[in-house]
């Protein structure tokens, strides 16, 4: 009897112990097949993006469709002064944005401490900056770009009878407002490679006479330089194809000529497909340079970020290596 | 009773046997009081010894001397070193100044990830000197007497970081021998290293002894004992005994000295 029930007990306890390598197993196959489902998912979507837009933009790329300023109403010729001035308005940008950034992010983090009210306070606007929609962004750069600093400098400098000079949308307040936006990416970037630097680093500087500006100068910046590289990449990445912040402090619409000047509107390719989209006189017919548009501003996207990151990882093992 | 600073028998020692002393020298990190009014004095041309258990606050103490603890947030110290009888805290002047006069050397190897040459040229350059043919001159009679150079002279330009760690702890006693500095901190430099290098230090240190005041932390009992000339025994933030080194490794005075070099703590 008493046997019995031990056999019994044993059966049981080894069916628990089935059901549970079982549920186990079942509970390992569901979330696995669920995240392989999503990422099939994602890279499904991805590649139907990415296929038709190559599909129905390698067509209409040709030598004259990069190099001619658009015809007819749109309708003809090429792209070249919108790839101009994107690649101008990106060039701006980051020359205002890496110094600008890098300087923030040396001064909360080597000037101050972590924990004051002011290191709080830049830190908070920061964060904040980050979430503010881009819209909001241009109109930020229309009112205080144009209207303020411009306006300012025309009452100042008055270089043309009474038309504004700089009071206009232009290419260098389209580009500062788009540095705005991508500011807290360089200083967020910085400043995490500025955390990695180890401190035995500075105390071996200090320990050998080294004031903290030459430490600041000689090893850090150094040391950090990959940090700002991805820092100034990713502000690439957020800016390139902004259509939002550009909208109404610079971007044109048509131009015949090129931005030379920094108070020039320019032609941009985001804002090139938003026209070519919408505001065409006849949208069947400017499909395929649309397309063409959308094609080349992935590639340049794509063509400044894997440059950027070719820079880094060169600097990289050059480090190593060196 | 406690804070004697030579023992008893020693012949009483005009400062100029002096380079450094302390003074009832007090530190806080924040809260916590981790040095009670240490006093000690560091002889010229000698190597004193700093030891005691861990968190007793030998690096702590250490720090103090090249003014290396005020690069941390929060802290706070009370008390007077001098450097041949002048405040290192008070009227000094200009602290990368005293910190070319007062070198250091951490446990950890740290070079900067430059070239081999540029880690001993840092300190030079630094110190405003543009000079190439100094700086070169310079940089290879460092080496040479860092024992260094024969090991490196053929790859000056390739990186530190391609040394092995006995090699890295030799070139950053190198780069703070570059600037001609008169006192050399150093933190348990031997402390990650196999014996073969930890000896190559030991004979270095032997070799600069007399040209340059030499302070060091180890706890390394026996390694103590082989280089220094004097030694100091901590415990909790305090300074418990100091004395001739052969004195305080068979006559300690205090009891909890004495537990500690014997091993029955620590
Ligand atoms: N950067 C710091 N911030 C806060 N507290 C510290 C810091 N460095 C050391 N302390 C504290 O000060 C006390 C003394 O530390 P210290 O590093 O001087 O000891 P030590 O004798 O060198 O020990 P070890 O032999 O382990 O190196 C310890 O309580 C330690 O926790
Ligand atoms: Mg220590």
């Amino acid at each position: 009897m008493g046997n019995g029930t031990t056999v019994l007990a044993t059966e049981q306890i080894n069916q628990v112990l089935n059901n549970i390598g079982d549920r186990k197993k079942s509970q390992g196959i569901i979330p696995k097949s669920l995240t392989l489902l999503s990422v099939l998912l994602i890279a499904a979507i991805l590649a139907v993006i990415l296929g038709n837009i190559f599909l129905g933009g390698i067509g209409v790329i040709s030598w004259e469709f990069i190099s001619q300023s658009p015809a007819h109403g749109l309708e003809e010729g090429g792209i070249f002064p919108a790839i101009f001035g994107t690649v101008a308005l990106v060039f701006l940008m980051v020359i205002a944005v890496v110094p600008i950034g890098v300087l923030t992010a040396i001064y909360l983090h080597e000037y101050t401490r972590p924990d004051s009210m002011i290191t709080r306070a830049i830190r908070i606007s920061i964060n904040n900056l980050a979430g503010v929609p881009s819209i909001v962004f241009g109109l930020f750069g229309l009112g205080f770009f144009i209207s303020f600093v411009g306006g300012f400098l025309d009452s100042v400098f008055v270089i043309a009878d009474d038309r504004p000079y700089w009071g206009q949308p232009a290419i260098i307040w389209a580009s500062l407002t788009l540095a705005l936006l991508t500011l807290p990416v360089v200083i967020v970037s910085t400043e995490e490679a500025l955390r990695a630097i180890p401190r035995e680093l500075r105390e071996a500087s200090y320990a050998l006479g080294a004031t903290k500006l030459q430490t600041i100068l000689r090893i850090i910046i150094p040391q950090a330089l990959p940090g700002i590289l991805t820092g100034g990449i990713l502000a690439v990445s957020r800016g390139a194809g902004e259509v939002a912040p550009i909208l109404f402090t610079g971007a044109a619409y048509y131009l015949p000529y090129l931005p030379t000047q920094l108070n020039h509107q320019f032609m941009e390719l985001g804002y090139h497909v938003y026209i070519l989209a919408t505001q065409a006189p006849d949208i069947d017919k400017t499909k395929p340079i649309l397309y063409g548009t959308v094609l080349t501003l992935l590639v340049l996207t794509f063509l400044l970020n894997f440059t950027a990151i070719f820079i880094r990882s060169r600097m990289r093992s050059r480090r190593v290596a060196d | 009773m406690t804070d004697m600073t030579t023992p008893p028998s020693a012949p009483p020692r005009t400062s100029t046997h002096i380079k450094i002393t302390a003074e009832t020298v007090d530190f806080w990190y924040g809260d916590n009081h981790a040095l009670r009014d240490v006093t000690l004095s560091m002889g010229k041309g000698k190597v004193t010894a700093l030891i005691g258990p861990s968190g007793c606050g030998k690096s702590t103490f250490l720090r103090c001397l090249n003014r290396m603890n005020e690069t941390i947030p929060g802290t706070r110290m009370t008390g007077t070193v001098r450097l041949d009888d002048r405040d290192i805290y008070n009227g000094f002047g200009d602290v990368s100044q005293l910190r070319t006069r007062v070198g250091m050397v951490f446990q950890k190897s740290n070079p900067f990830p430059k070239s081999i040459f540029d880690n001993v040229a840092y300190g030079l350059r630094v110190n405003g000197i543009k000079d190439r043919q100094i700086i070169t001159h310079a940089v290879e009679d460092t080496l040479k007497k860092a024992f260094l150079w024969d090991e490196v002279k053929d790859k000056l330009s390739h990186s530190a970081y391609m040394l092995s760690g006995g090699q890295q702890q030799r070139l950053c006693i190198a780069r703070a021998l570059a600037v001609r500095p008169e006192v050399l901190l150093m933190d348990e430099p031997a402390s990650a290293l196999d014996p073969i290098s930890t000896t190559k230090i030991e004979d270095l240190i032997a070799e600069l002894k007399g040209s340059y005041t030499i302070i060091i932390v180890t706890h390394n009992m026996q390694q103590a004992g082989r280089v220094s000339d004097k030694t100091a025994f901590f415990y909790e933030g305090k300074m418990v005994e100091a004395g001739e080194t052969t004195q305080i490794f068979t006559n300690p005075q205090e009891k909890r000295t004495e537990d500690y070099i014997t091993g029955r703590f620590g």
